[in-house]
């Protein structure tokens, strides 16, 4: 397995650097530089500025010179936030991002397969009705109308929780559930079907044929197998929980990550979108990779080559 | 369960305690508008920053709470016969917030290091009125003590100018004149602007700064008037989500909105009318015209497009926060000048402004036959864009000229100005000092990029040139109204309305004066509870 482990990560340096490359050359393609703004520069001091950093050079230089400062973890310094370099920025935003990522998806896994589940056990019936037409509402309904709604009601309103802000923890309940709202509704249609599927199949009618009760059909043999889609869409739904999240961050006012892909591209902060390319590039690879290893946990079927 | 009880009684108590302190400590909370590129003043360039700066730093004169220039970290003054030699007297208790005096010899360290190439400051340009900084910022000069800026003694400062500049009081309000601690500077380098490392003069310290959510602000007990200063701590939050500040507001968890979504003004005029506070601001919204090249060229096609534009309807009806109509380039309320200048056409009737129009258009060789075709750019945002859509169905109906939109996100907008590949083009300014200099200088050949149309008149920069070096003040005034007029008369652009600021002001918020400039530092100000 740690030999598994290993290829995967070896083979994913040519990714990154595929990505890096085509991320590298599209910034640049893009019309518009960063100095660019409504109050023009005097030439002199935009030669400063473009000598400052380096983009008086030619393109390959600048490339070369990035890919020395990435190969030594200087992801440069942030063409917008001066007082910052990338990597600080990232390091100051990730830690927020990372754990509104996971919070929002245990939540969502564990809600969504737990009304999934019912929903199954009680395939057309008024429960599983009213929990699917529920979901469809929740993937239905997008972020940027939910958390705005909720704001509204529970904190403008009602006056129960803040509408905003940072550090303190009632802030963090509203966009916790505003980001996993959506995510319960996708895993619980996920366990939904797969658990019909499963509970169709030949070994789920062999425990039933042995007598088995309903709750250890369940718990020994259906969990399991259909929890397999889930899983799958677990990697990429966690890598993209932390860069996605652009929306709620900006709607809540949270100093995590996501609104740096946005803000960097509109800033034609070169450094600071690229550092975000090479991070999210890494994290679809690790997510992705602790998934595989978690199929080869669940599904005696997957075997490590 | 004794012992349970004394817990929870000792945690309610120690709760009540903080919660009281957290009260007892007034607290303003700004919705900023804008995440700072940086907190070192000398590479800030925009509005939201220098709130942020202008209450860390205190340049030699500064801003009353209605925007008027008082005395700052200097306190007296005297200027040569010819206005290019002014000495200041710095105040004797002036200090950093570590203990040290503030010295001439500060200001000198810092005029020197805004001008370094190295350092490429955005906004250096600004202080080219102080003699032999436009040629060591530009790399012609590399003996930097050529700079005008002298320190007579510890406490006498010395500028020279390049010529009089009017306005160099005012300028000397700006973050990009303010003084920097040479002793940690010099030190700390760059990282000189970290909270725990950096050092003020202002009436706040820095305590703590996130970005991409908040810089925060404490009282500085070591400012020369800190006896007056009644808010303990500032919090600036950098979001440019207006709607969610305005949320936020309503909240009660924002003491000051710097802005608000011009979609919602007739909500809240309605439902906040003690809150919010509309007031004349320093700056044009106007759409420049290519000058140089394309149908614009001729001055006829850009009078007439610029008559039938219904200033009434667009302030009214479409941006609708009682902007004021603009038929001059100069704002009305500006200092260092007269009456405000308008078209000679402002004041007919609507149907004679069309007969007009239409009789130039003929005489520029359109007509029915052949329509004028052209391209309305402006930068992506809703009310840029519902403002163009009104513009271009009033050309269309009075004249039948056929515009097409072209919307681009605001860098690659103002990227395609630079490079004169427009016709029309949406733009705004706003002062950046108190002085009609500052806008007519838009259209000097000389000014190069913010002259956006790359409009080019001999006469107009002569007479700017002449009220460079004009000392006295009502002379200079006429001389410059006379540029204005060439300006207007040529239609070099197309004058749409005067900004207004938006404020949301919290009814406990006191000592918050309207002003011009739109500038309200947190020491004048107070919370009061209702």
């Amino acid at each position: 397995m740690s030999r598994f482990v290993l290829n995967r990560l070896f083979s994913a340096v040519p990714t990154l650097f595929i990505a890096i490359a085509i991320a590298f050359f599209m910034m640049r393609v893009a019309p518009g530089g960063p100095f660019d703004s409504d109050r023009q520069l005097a030439p002199a001091i935009e030669a400063n500025l473009r000598k400052a950093y380096h983009l008086d050079e030619p393109l390959y230089m600048q490339f070369g010179r990035y890919l020395v400062g990435l190969a030594q973890g200087d992801f440069g310094p942030s063409f917008k936030y001066q007082d910052f370099t990338v990597g600080q920025l990232i390091m100051k935003g990730l830690p927020i991002s990372l754990s509104l990522a996971l919070g929002s998806v245990l939540i969502a896994t564990t809600a969504g397969i737990l009304i999934g589940m019912i929903a199954a056990f009680r395939q057309n019936s008024r429960i599983d009705h009213v929990a699917m037409a529920g979901a469809m509402a929740g993937i239905a309904i997008p972020n940027f109308v939910m958390a705005p709604l909720l704001t509204l009601l529970l904190g403008v309103h009602l006056g129960w929780l803040p509408v905003g802000g940072w550090g303190k923890p009632e802030q963090v309940i509203l966009p916790l559930f505003a980001l996993a709202l959506p995510k319960i509704a996708y895993v619980a249609r996920l366990t939904r079907a797969s658990t019909i599927e499963v509970l169709r199949s030949n070994f789920i009618r062999t425990a039933r044929s042995k007598g088995l009760p309903n709750r250890l059909i369940l718990a020994r043999h259906a969990l399991k197998a259909s929890l397999m889609p889930v899983v799958s869409y677990l990697g990429p739904a966690t890598a993209s929980a932390i860069v996605s999240a652009v929306v709620i961050e900006s709607i809540f006012g949270i100093p995590g990550i996501g609104r740096y892909f946005v803000l960097g591209a509109l800033n034609r902060d070169y450094t600071l979108v690229m550092g975000m390319v090479v991070l999210y590039a890494a994290l679809i690879l690790l997510f992705n990779l602790l998934v595989d290893l978690l199929y080869g946990l669940l599904d005696p079927k997957v075997r490590f080559e | 369960m004794v012992k349970f009880r004394s817990l929870a009684l000792a945690l309610g108590l120690s709760t009540a305690l903080v919660s009281g302190f957290a009260q007892a400590q007034m607290t303003l909370r700004v919705a900023n508008m804008g995440e700072p590129d940086t907190l070192d003043p000398q590479n800030m360039s925009g509005t939201w920053e220098n709130r942020i700066a202008g209450d860390l730093f205190l340049g030699l004169t500064t801003e009353a709470a209605d925007g008027t220039v008082i005395p700052g970290t200097a306190e007296s003054w005297s200027i040569s016969a010819d206005g290019t030699v002014y000495t200041f007297k710095l105040r004797a208790d002036a200090t950093w917030s570590d203990g040290t005096p503030v010295t001439a010899e500060d200001f000198v360290f810092a005029y020197r290091r805004i001008m370094d190439p190295k350092r490429a400051a955005k906004y250096a340009s600004l202080l080219y009125p102080i003699k032999g900084t436009e040629e060591v910022n530009s790399g012609k000069e590399t003996d930097f003590t050529k700079i005008g800026a002298k320190a007579i003694d510890a406490k006498t400062l010395e500028i020279t100018l390049k010529e009089p500049t009017p306005y160099f009081l005012e300028l000397l309000t700006h973050y990009t004149s303010f003084p920097l601690p040479k002793h940690v500077v010099e030190k700390a380098g760059n990282d000189w602007v970290k909270p725990g490392t950096m050092v003020t003069n202002g009436a706040y310290m820095l305590s703590a700064y996130t970005p991409n959510d908040k810089v925060e602000l404490v009282k500085n007990p070591k400012f020369y008037d800190a006896k007056n200063v009644k808010i303990e701590k500032v919090i600036f939050t950098g979001n440019e989500d207006r709607t969610e500040m305005e949320k936020r507001f309503r909240a009660g968890e924002m003491d000051l909105v710097t802005d608000i979504n011009p979609a919602r003004i007739d909500t809240l005029t309605r439902e906040l009318p003690n809150e919010l506070k509309i007031a004349p601001y320093l700056g044009l919204y106007y759409y420049t015209f290519n000058s140089a090249n394309g149908p614009t060229k001729d001055p006829k096609v850009r009078k007439a497009l610029s008559m039938v534009v219904d200033r009434d309807i667009i302030t009214q009806k479409v941006s609708k926060a009682g902007e004021i109509p603009a038929f001059g380039i100069v704002p009305p309320g500006i200092s260092n000048y007269g009456q405000a200048l308008k078209t000679d056409w402002a004041d007919k009737p609507k149907a004679e402004r069309v007969a007009m129009a239409k009789k130039l258009m003929e005489e520029a060789g359109y007509g029915p036959g052949k329509p004028l075709k052209l391209e309305l750019s402006y930068n992506t945002s809703e009310g840029h864009k519902n403002i163009a859509i009104a513009v271009q169905s009033m050309w269309k109906q009075e004249l039948g000229v056929e515009a097409e939109l072209v919307n681009r996100d605001v860098k690659v907008h103002y990227n395609t100005l630079r490079d004169g590949n427009f016709q029309v083009g949406r733009a705004g300014w706003i002062a950046d000092y108190n002085d009609p200099q500052n806008f007519l200088y838009l259209l000097e050949t000389r000014t190069g990029s913010n002259n956006y149309g790359k409009f080019s008149n001999a006469d107009y920069d002569k007479l700017m040139l002449e009220a460079g070096t004009t000392v006295d003040l009502k002379k200079r005034a006429e001389i410059m109204a006379k540029a204005e007029r060439i300006g207007i008369d040529q239609d070099a652009l197309m004058p749409i309305y005067f900004y207004v600021s938006k404020n949301l002001v919290s009814q406990k918020l006191k000592g918050f004066v309207s002003n011009t400039k739109d500038i309200h530092r947190s020491r004048w100000m107070e919370i009061v509870a209702n």
